[in-house]
């Protein structure tokens, strides 16, 4: 009796964990089978331990070269997005202006619609303009997509911003440049970065939309994909396990240090 | 600070007024790169595939608009399963979305204490591996002689979904069950952190409340915590069940040709068959959908809520 009760206590934790654990499940088996020996083309199977993988990550043709592609294309789309975003953001906060549904509507949508249905349509204007597939279509269609998810972040952050702050500045004879780089920039930094953040991870993970506007440049994702196809080497898996330890021990120590810059001021 | 606020506010002094007029103009300046971009590379290309998807020609000949709408009839009529299956798919991934996320939203807003950051990074981290290296994992995980597979045989929980129709003989991968579990896999972070966000602004003292007023716990979530959440639970709905519609690579990877999905029908048609009228009907009606969906939720919440 004493354990149904204590099940009944504690059933929104352990179905929590289950979720958790279903999350975090491909990641551990990711992990496990960089070090995996496989027998055929497919890393698929467990078969013997091993450190070749690890001990040459570029060691499979063309897959450090899309690595590369992916990581320029990812900083630059998030140095667009994130210009372009914050811009939006402050004007739709700060400021009243016409046609405001619009704007909300325009921004709203490319993340509502599905990701097949703006690569196709992107991939039809490229074709009607004549243009030439490859870096730099896909640039500019990362950067579209991110564009929203940074005006969100920014948003949030700018909008539980007190405005007192900035009157303060000025009343202190701060000049309009003055109180933005030392007062508003600031305090609207964490949102930024957040956006940047995120504009990062999706333009580095992006499949569908490159898939259709690269030409034959290939990222690191359609590299990936293009593997599933021939044949995965065990390289990917180092890559998918150091992308995700090096996340995990960003936010960690961005946390740890957030703790105890609270704890000095306090 | 009562007095602050509660000031007279002072006359605007007149040598204020010209950056006023010049301030007038901002917001239109802050709005132009970025609404530009959205115009030209999001909106403009929606133009161009609904005139794409009426006009006729091949390859060789070119394309012209014939206002040929016959292509939307074909194309319908040709590839309604596939529409079907994205559709109840996607219905399927999300309510498993909801029913698996639930509990782990509420556990990171009320129950984790100081793990709490820790879980959240957990939900997060997998983003930064490629999504298409963990679903490749789905493939260990669910091969034919892993340990999945094995306990499902030995519970007899393959003869049930095999009498449904979910999976085929004794395998799980290349069955649609694979790609509904593949598909809610890939978006349940994008349930799990709405329905946070809007489980975390609910005031504690409510629950306190409800249990000082006698609700057993699971009243006091039924018309207490729920109800508030609802919010969470209408955008996270909107996120997974929109790009679930529209996958293709979950249905490639972890299905066979029987699961199929409207976005492989378009890919192949686009990047494969060079069928672009086809292809741009396809993506029409789906993106028309979607937009049906949409602006039934934004005539409910209004457009401020969504960004």
């Amino acid at each position: 009796m004493a354990f149904v009760n204590w099940l009944k206590r504690h059933l929104v934790v352990i179905a929590g964990l289950i979720t958790l654990g279903y999350l975090l499940l491909p990641n551990i088996v990711v992990t496990v089978f960089s070090f995996n020996k496989p027998k055929g083309r497919f890393n698929y199977e467990w078969q013997q331990f091993s450190l070749d993988a690890w001990k040459q990550p570029c060691g499979v043709a063309d897959m450090c070269g899309s690595l590369s592609i992916s990581l320029q294309i990812a900083t630059l789309a998030t140095v667009g997005a994130t210009i372009l975003g914050t811009m939006i953001a402050f004007a739709l906060v700060r400021y009243r202006f016409r046609a405001r549904g619009a704007v909300n509507s325009l921004i709203f949508l490319p993340m509502a619609m599905p990701e097949v249905v703006m690569a196709a349509s992107l991939l039809t204007l490229f074709l009607n303009l004549g243009a030439q597939l490859g870096f730099w279509t896909i640039l500019i269609a990362h950067i579209m997509f991110c564009l929203s998810f940074v005006v969100v972040a920014v948003k949030a952050r700018v909008m539980s911003m007190d405005p007192r702050l900035e009157e303060a500045a000025r009343d202190l004879y701060a000049s309009p440049a003055q109180t933005f780089l030392r007062v508003t920039l600031p305090i609207a930094a964490p949102g930024i970065a957040a956006g940047a953040l995120l504009s990062f991870a999706l333009s580095f993970d992006d499949f569908i939309i490159t898939n259709f506007n690269a030409g034959s440049t290939v990222t690191f994702p359609m590299f990936v994909w293009g593997s599933a196809q021939r044949g995965t080497p065990v390289q990917i898996n180092v890559i998918g396990t150091t992308m995700f330890l090096v996340a995990v021990l960003l936010v960690l120590t961005s946390m740890v240090i957030g703790n105890r810059r609270h704890r000095q001021k306090a | 600070m009562a007095a602050v606020t509660e000031a007279p506010p002072l006359a605007p002094a007149p040598e204020k007024k010209p950056p006023r007029k010049r301030g007038r103009l901002v917001p239109y300046w802050l709005l132009l790169p970025g609404i530009l971009w959205l115009i030209v590379f999001f909106a403009l290309p929606m133009i161009y595939q609904a005139s794409t998807s009426v006009q006729t020609g091949s390859l060789e000949e070119g394309y012209k608009v014939t206002w040929h709408f016959a292509t939307y009839w074909d194309a319908l009529s040709q590839y309604w399963p596939q529409f079907l299956r994205s559709v109840s798919y996607a219905a399927a991934a999300t309510v498993l979305c909801l029913l698996l996320g639930y509990p782990l939203a509420y556990l990171i807003a009320f129950r984790a204490g100081r793990w709490r950051n820790l879980i959240m990074v957990l939900v997060i981290a997998p983003f930064f591996t490629s999504f298409l290296i963990r679903t490749l994992a789905w493939k260990t995980i669910l091969a034919d002689n892993g340990p999945v597979v094995h306990t499902l045989n030995n519970l007899h929980i393959l003869e049930l979904t095999n009498w449904l129709g979910w999976t085929a003989g004794d395998r799980v991968l290349a069955t649609p069950l694979a790609v509904v579990c593949g598909l809610t896999y890939n978006f349940l972070p994008f349930m799990i952190l709405p329905l946070y966000t809007s489980l975390e602004r609910i005031d504690g003292r409510l629950h306190e409340a409800a249990g000082d007023l006698y609700a057993k716990p699971f009243t006091t979530f039924r018309k207490v915590t729920f109800p508030l959440s609802m919010p969470g639970v209408v955008s996270g709905t909107l996120l997974t069940f929109i790009p679930a519609a529209g996958d293709y690579v979950n249905a490639d990877l972890l299905g066979s040709t029987d699961t199929r999905m409207v976005g492989n029908v378009i890919q192949t048609q686009f990047l494969r068959i060079l069928d672009y009228p086809t292809a741009a009907a396809l993506s029409f009606i789906l993106m028309a959908a979607i937009l049906v969906m949409v602006t039934f939720y934004i005539r409910k919440s209004g457009t401020e809520d969504l960004v």
